[in-house]
């Protein structure tokens, strides 16, 4: 049957900005579907908030909107563009839930728009926690034990029922707050007391523990025609009671018997019928009681997920792509397998390699928080690789993480049995270290077993790594065989581990290596274990038998992606690298890339001519040069991943194209920078340097307060901080950082009421372009990834433009610049000063590129291969009239106990965008996509630091026009009264209560404005900050934002939200 | 670790570690796509004389599991995986893969690249192989291979069938039912595989099994309502005294032939039958079904194929013969039914054992066919 006629335009939704627990991987599926849909020739329209992905790209829909993913602004957009149809499964949560609220507030009836690839009761079905229960009931699908009591006595007839251990939940708490585990009778006669008393409803759930149960997952598609597929099994290293995006997953399944796998698989498709699943994706979550094999089913989601990112990457099988086609009609026997061409996507892909996942997390950022991982996903990003084995498949993956570790291995080996046992018993992202060591000290593996739940299959896999480890141990390199040498290789032995192993450099391995023929080889994903020929090159490098990438003599250069998400380096990034790709291929390249992020486009086998699924370690890449002898390697669009590998891959002969090695390196260092700039007459801020604490003083002696001071030996912002006084500076010191002459400190100036200024520009070691200059809304001393920005920018005046491109332009000239440049400026007063330079793509390029529209990426990539740059040109270009704003996105819902104050650490995980012809709109705009939902009446408390007041009279004054009340503390009330403004007074915390956080939980306040200064006040608010993040109030922390939020408010209640086209601006 | 060696056809010779039994065994190299199933597989007799491949890695991790055996034994001649693994872990399991081998006299060898081979076969077509986990002599070991019979023109039914009739009545859970009074299907074992037995059971029938070589006569004397002929190995021309019992029987009671089966009612019929290039063996090919449109994922392992177009083309005096199933990769005929006699044919496993149970259903209309019979009769 042909796809539907009846429809011609579809809209797509978008997941928004990067969050953790819905990252790139909705880039990469919204991405395939859109291509999928306009091969298929319908019109699309797209909203997604996020700039930073590759779908709000204009070429890939006929319509797109860069609007924040709200039911107000979507009605806005159907108004507009009248739809036929609305596909909300490539969106993730965010997708579906704006979906049903659509459905259920009659606007999607109201323009007559038909939901295609799920069905609003499927998805209620699959997502109500009771329907789903009965629904599963109804078809003998086991779901876990679990009962409902509102009574101590009820709950105690329910053991007879559910055994000891159990799970009680109370209901309707606040988060799902108060869950907790019963071992023995004691602690659950006490937990449901608390749990009865705790729930507003006097109700707890009483739910069977599955705790250590084996937990396995299936990728499924069905389409009208009722035919159902399986496309990957997963198997979960970590056992239940991780969430999955936290666990460790290997695909395919490892432990299951056939007759297992088809009990599950035959669950798996009853489930898509009876949810109704008709036309698309689902995953399904089980887990298995390892000692009697009883299985249960935990959850199902009807829609791409990020295991179905997994799961196409882990096969080759595009399931976005075929779920989009069969949302318009098709069914799975018509449509073709892409990577065989010949065979059908009708089938169940079978793979002959070992697929590894491992997340990637960043608790070093949120040091408060508990690092024992558990049912809230808090992983930043994930790896995955391939291996012919588990070993060499975990072991690739670890280095594909960059967590400085050496394969499986670790240095804890001075604990001893006991610390061990403690610390494997305790699920965190550190496991696999004391597994390690554990496995070294020879701990057994029953042990370890019964410890961790973790299946002793994957513990015998690991041991095979760490026997080999020991054998090795007493035998010298020279004794090695070739087959021992290649066991080891097959096992994932990197030549540096094996280096560290036989005490000798990675060269004397590379080099027996070399001398005895242990190369590589290069398998191809082809979803079919080579059954069937395969035209796609999709490769993973082994070290067994023949190699199937074919390195052709055409003109060809490899790019380096930029490994996993993780906080400072995101999807911007892969942005980047998917463009360069797509750009060299226009340019009459062939575009190699490489990358290890299953999450992402780069990673998409279209984007590139041959793709290399592969860790970013210096021997993984230079194997894969060493193959394909390309004429060129480009480490400038990936972030610091492949800049950490450019002196290499010089040194190895292969040339870096665009801005040499040398003047990336020479703008890091802080001193050749330093003496550079001063050659320019170019300000910095004054800084200093002390190896001492008499040499502090000295200093200090100097340079006014307040100061940025830092350890030299920490990158990217961590232990940064701005002390005010002297008192402060010697805390710092004290508790911070020890200084010495081994670990000197680092202190700078600290611009005060300085404005920061992002600059992103491309050279040609000539000619400079500055195609964006944005400026910070943020106060200076916020890390620029945590600052909004708006571009043009709105209060800097035109001489400091002209100065903003002159002094860019000659910075460029001198470093040689050829690509991208990066450069942040803080101006105070009429005096500006550079803060820092990159000559790199920066985080900045997809918004500058959707802001400005106009493909840099494209010139970039020019200019990289040499060509020069007609500035002229891109100067006249036309640019759209329009203000964007960038607004930054945070986790600290994730993590306990964590402040939101911003610094000098960045801590956001994505970014959004706002679109307006009023700057203040703009930022309003991105603030709602962000998520702080700007109320348009209501309470408001406004609490400013002493410098602020004189200008928060203002905007006490206009909020109050737009018909909110003001709440203040004391100090602020006064003032404003002092300037006849009315307003409420409110006790801060600590002057007893009720106080405003009391208000603010009883929801008697909506917005908040609190500008701090020193760290008693920072300390006083934290309540106040966490109580607004944990009730979704929105939240401004300085007075321009403030204002313009005042403003943005004002103007959303005279004419509401307006949305823009991209393709319209 | 012991040295292995595994040699083709073609003159490559690959070296591994040898496991199993000491032996020296050829055979006909085919390659399996399964990523779960290799015990099934191992017990499948429909490879007996093969030398079966495992496409997935890592075989041998949920060990043996008592239940999960297809027939008495083990018929195949060798056994190559890319990665073994002794330590298996699965709640059911009892022994190690390996163990259960070397009970079985079967060599088997692993630490080779077993994507090459596939890759191999599909483009050279099966191919004889010889297996060493014994001898190292290359060369003898090349002499022995070129010894090892072809499969085209074997007949290995015999090697596989049971010597004497017996019962069956274990349904699919593995619980031993009652089925005295039950409709009565005698199976016609060329090499069964159990899940057929078991399927057969669950379908409410008394179920007997005969040697391949029992004669129409002895078959229809133990009064069945029902016929099914089994899959099993080796090239289905020859295997004539079944082929013959079949033209007495087909139009007299409801048959169902299940791969072996399917090729032996076609060339009854008049059909011809050929070799396939590589053959189907997975459990993840998709067959169309033509009457009803819809696409099974089913389990496969056939080496031979029926000419679609010579079934066609028979005047057949039972009435039309029409195609029922249709392998949607490569258009192979994958079953078909003369409705007026009752016949049912399918080329791929219904059974499963391993691979999905999409296709139990035809159990059912077999079932249904023998039910309606009995009432007209």
């Amino acid at each position: 049957m042909p796809k539907r006629n009846d429809i011609k335009s579809i809209l797509l939704i978008g997941s928004g900005p990067i969050v953790i627990g819905q990252a790139c991987e909705f880039d990469y599926s919204g991405t395939q579907a859109l291509k999928a849909l306009r091969e298929e020739g319908y019109r699309t329209i797209l909203v997604n908030s996020n700039p930073a992905t590759i779908m709000t790209d204009p070429e890939y829909a006929d319509a797109t909107y860069i609007e924040p993913i709200t039911a107000d602004a979507i009605e806005k957009i159907i108004k507009r563009e009248n739809p036929d149809a609305l596909l909300p499964t490539m969106g993730g949560q965010t997708g579906l839930n704006v979906a049903k609220e659509l459905h259920e507030s009659g606007v999607l009836e109201k323009y007559n728009v038909e939901l295609i690839g799920a069905r609003i009761d499927s998805i209620n079905k699959a997502e109500d926690r009771e329907a789903f229960k009965a629904a599963m009931q109804k078809i003998g699908v086991p779901v876990a034990k679990s009962k409902i009591v509102h009574t101590f006595d009820e709950a105690v007839q329910v053991l007879q029922d559910i055994p000891l251990p159990v799970i009680i939940r109370p209901s309707f708490t606040l988060g799902g707050a108060g869950a907790s585990f019963a071992y023995n009778q004691k602690e659950f006669e006490e937990m449901v007391r608390i749990g009865l008393e705790a729930s507003p409803v006097t109700e707890v759930l009483i739910e069977e523990s599955i705790l250590h149960w084996k937990e396995f997952e299936l990728e499924m598609m069905r389409d009208k025609n009722d035919n159902v597929v399986v496309i990957c099994t997963i198997e979960n290293f970590d056992p239940v009671g991780v969430h999955t995006g936290d666990s460790i997953t290997v695909a395919p399944s490892q432990t299951l018997s056939d007759k297992e796998f088809q009990v599950l698989r035959d669950y798996a498709v009853a489930i898509m019928r009876e949810i109704g699943v008709d036309s698309g994706g689902s995953n399904i979550q089980y887990a298995i009681n390892p000692k009697d094999g009883r299985v249960i089913v935990i959850e199902m989601n009807p829609r791409v997920s990020r295991s179905s990112a997994l799961a196409s990457k882990a096969t080759g099988y595009p399931i976005a792509k075929l779920a989009a086609k069969l949302a318009v009609g098709y069914t799975l026997d018509e449509l073709p397998n892409d990577i065989t061409k010949v065979t059908k996507a009708s089938f169940e892909p079978t793979i002959d390699y070992v697929v590894t996942k491992i997340p990637r997390f960043d608790f070093k950022k949120f040091k408060k928080s508990k690092t024992t991982l558990g049912p809230q996903m808090r992983a930043v990003g994930e790896v995955m690789a391939m291996g012919r084995n588990f070993p060499e498949s975990i072991q690739k993956a670890i280095y594909s993480l960059e967590e400085n570790m050496d394969g499986f291995s670790s240095d804890m080996q001075k604990l001893d049995e006991k610390e061990l046992l403690d610390k494997v018993q305790k699920p965190t992202h550190l496991r696999l270290l004391y597994l390690h060591a554990a496995l070294i000290r020879g701990i057994d593996v029953d042990v370890l077993y019964r410890k961790t739940g973790i299946d002793p299959w994957f513990l015998h896999q690991l041991q095979r790594i760490t026997n080999l480890e020991k054998k090795y141990q007493q035998i010298g390199l020279d004794s090695v065989t070739l087959e021992q040498l290649l066991e080891l290789k097959k096992t994932g032995f990197t030549d540096k581990k094996l280096s560290h192993m036989f005490g000798v450099t990675t060269e004397v391995i590379k080099n027996k290596r070399d001398t005895l023929g242990i190369k590589p080889s290069y398998k191809m994903v082809d979803t079919c274990a080579a059954e069937f020929e395969s035209y796609t090159n999709y490769l993973y490098s082994c070290y067994a038998g023949e190699s199937e990438s074919k390195p052709t003599d055409k003109k060809k250069v490899v790019i380096l992606g930029s490994g996993p998400n993780r906080i400072g380096q995101g999807v911007e990034f892969d942005y980047c690298c998917v463009h360069a790709s797509l750009s060299l291929r226009k340019l009459g390249f062939e575009s190699i890339l490489i990358n290890c992020n299953p999450e992402t486009v780069s990673t998409d086998y279209d984007i590139s001519d041959r793709l290399y699924f592969e860790p970013l370690t210096e021997e993984h890449v230079e194997e894969i040069l060493e193959r394909e002898k390309p004429d060129g390697v480009i480490v400038q669009f990936g972030g610091q991943t492949p800049l950490k590998l450019s002196k290499f891959i010089e040194s190895k002969g292969y040339p870096i194209l665009g801005t040499s090695t040398e003047s990336i390196y020479k703008a890091e260092d802080r001193d050749l920078f330093r003496e550079i700039l001063s050659n320019l007459d170019i300000d910095q801020p004054e800084s200093a340097i002390a190896y001492s604490l008499d040499e502090v003083d000295e200093i200090v002696e100097k340079l006014p307060f307040p100061l940025m001071v830092r350890p030299s030996f920490v990158l990217g912002g961590r232990a940064m901080e701005v002390v005010e006084n002297k008192d402060e500076l010697s805390r710092y010191i004290e508790k911070a950082v020890r200084v010495s002459p081994e670990h000197p400190i680092l202190i700078d100036r600290f611009l005060e009421n300085s404005i920061e200024i992002d600059v992103d520009a491309i050279s040609d070691g000539e000619n400079t372009f500055v195609a964006g200059i944005m400026q910070h809304i943020e106060q200076a001393g916020v890390h620029s990834g945590d600052s909004s920005c708006v571009l043009p920018p709105v209060s800097i005046p035109e001489h400091i433009i002209e100065e903003i491109k002159e002094k860019t332009a000659r910075i460029a000239k001198t470093l040689n610049v050829k690509g991208f440049l990066n450069i942040q400026y803080a101006l105070q007063g009429d005096h500006l000063f550079i803060i820092e330079v990159n000559p790199r793509a920066s985080r900045t390029v997809p918004f500058v590129s959707k802001s400005k529209q106009m493909p840099l990426m494209l010139e970039a990539v020019k200019v990289v291969l040499g060509e020069k740059l007609d500035v002229k040109r891109l100067e006249n270009q036309r640019t759209p009239d329009y203000y964007s704003v960038k607004a930054p996105v945070f986790p600290f819902l994730k993590f306990d106990n964590e402040d939101t104050i911003l610094g000098p650490e960045m801590k956001s995980t994505g970014e959004v965008m706002g679109i307006s012809k009023q700057w203040e709109v703009a930022y309003g705009k991105a603030q709602i996509a962000a998520g702080n939902h700007l109320p348009l009446k209501g309470n408001v408390f406004l609490s400013v630091k002493n410098d602020d007041k004189e200008r928060a009279a203002d905007i006490a004054k206009k909020i109050q026009m737009a018909g909110f009340t003001v709440y203040c503390t004391h100090g602020t009330a006064e003032f404003l009264q002092s300037k006849g403004v009315h307003v409420e007074r409110v006790n801060k915390v600590r002057e007893g209560r009720p106080h405003i956080v009391d208000k603010m939980i009883n929801n008697e306040i909506d917005l908040v404005m609190n500008t701090t200064k020193g760290k008693g006040s920072i300390k006083d608010s934290y309540s106040i900050r966490r109580t607004a993040l944990e009730k979704s109030i929105p939240y401004f922390t300085t007075l321009e934002g403030a204002s313009a939020a005042t403003h943005a408010i004002q103007q959303l209640q005279e004419r509401g939200l307006e949305v823009h086209k991209l393709q319209d601006l | 670790m012991k040295k292995g060696f595994l040699l083709l056809e073609d003159g490559t010779v690959y070296q591994g570690r040898a496991l199993g039994s000491h032996t020296v065994k050829g055979g006909e190299i085919v390659f399996h796509t399964g990523m779960t199933g290799y015990q099934e597989v191992l017990t499948d007799p429909s490879y007996c004389g093969q030398i079966v491949m495992m496409t997935y890695p890592h075989i041998g991790s949920y060990g043996v599991c008592p239940e999960d055996v297809e027939s008495r034994k083990p018929f195949l001649k060798g056994f190559v995986m890319g990665d073994y693994t002794e330590h298996y872990s699965n709640f059911r399991a009892t022994r190690s893969l390996v163990s259960y081998l070397e009970e079985y006299g079967i060599p088997a060898i692993d630490q080779i690249d077993t994507r090459e081979i596939t890759r191999k076969i599909r483009e050279q077509g099966a191919m004889r192989a010889l297996i060493s986990t014994d001898e190292e002599n290359v060369h003898e070991l090349q002499k022995k291979l070129a010894d090892t019979p072809v499969m085209t023109g074997r007949n290995l039914v015999d090697e596989v069938t049971c010597q004497a009739a017996y019962t069956w009545s274990q349904d699919i859970l593995g619980a031993d039912v009652a089925t005295d009074d039950r409709p009565h299907v005698v199976v016609i074992d060329c090499g069964v595989k159990y899940n057929i037995l078991r399927n057969l059971v669950g379908q409410g029938f008394q179920v007997t099994v005969v040697p391949a070589s029992t004669s129409s006569h002895e078959i229809m004397a133990l009064q069945p309502d029902g016929i099914l002929v089994s899959n099993g190995p080796g090239d289905p021309e020859v295997v004539g005294t079944t082929i013959g019992t079949l033209k007495e029987i087909i139009g007299k009671l409801p048959v169902m032939g299940i791969c072996l089966g399917h090729q032996l009612l076609s060339l009854a019929l008049g059909a011809k039958t050929y070799k396939l290039k590589f053959g189907h063996h997975g459990a993840n090919h998709p067959v169309k079904n033509l009457l009803t449109g819809k696409i099974e994922i089913t389990s496969m392992n056939h080496g031979f194929a029926v000419d679609a177009s010579s079934l066609q083309d028979i005047d057949t005096k039972f009435g039309a013969v029409e195609l029922t199933h249709m392998h949607l990769s490569d258009e192979t005929l994958e079953g078909f039914r003369i409705k007026d006699v009752n016949l049912l044919a399918i080329q791929y496993h219904p059974e499963a054992s391993p691979g999905p149970h999409d296709s139990h259903y035809l159990f059912q209309e077999f079932a249904a066919c023998i039910e309606s019979c009995i009432k007209t009769s």
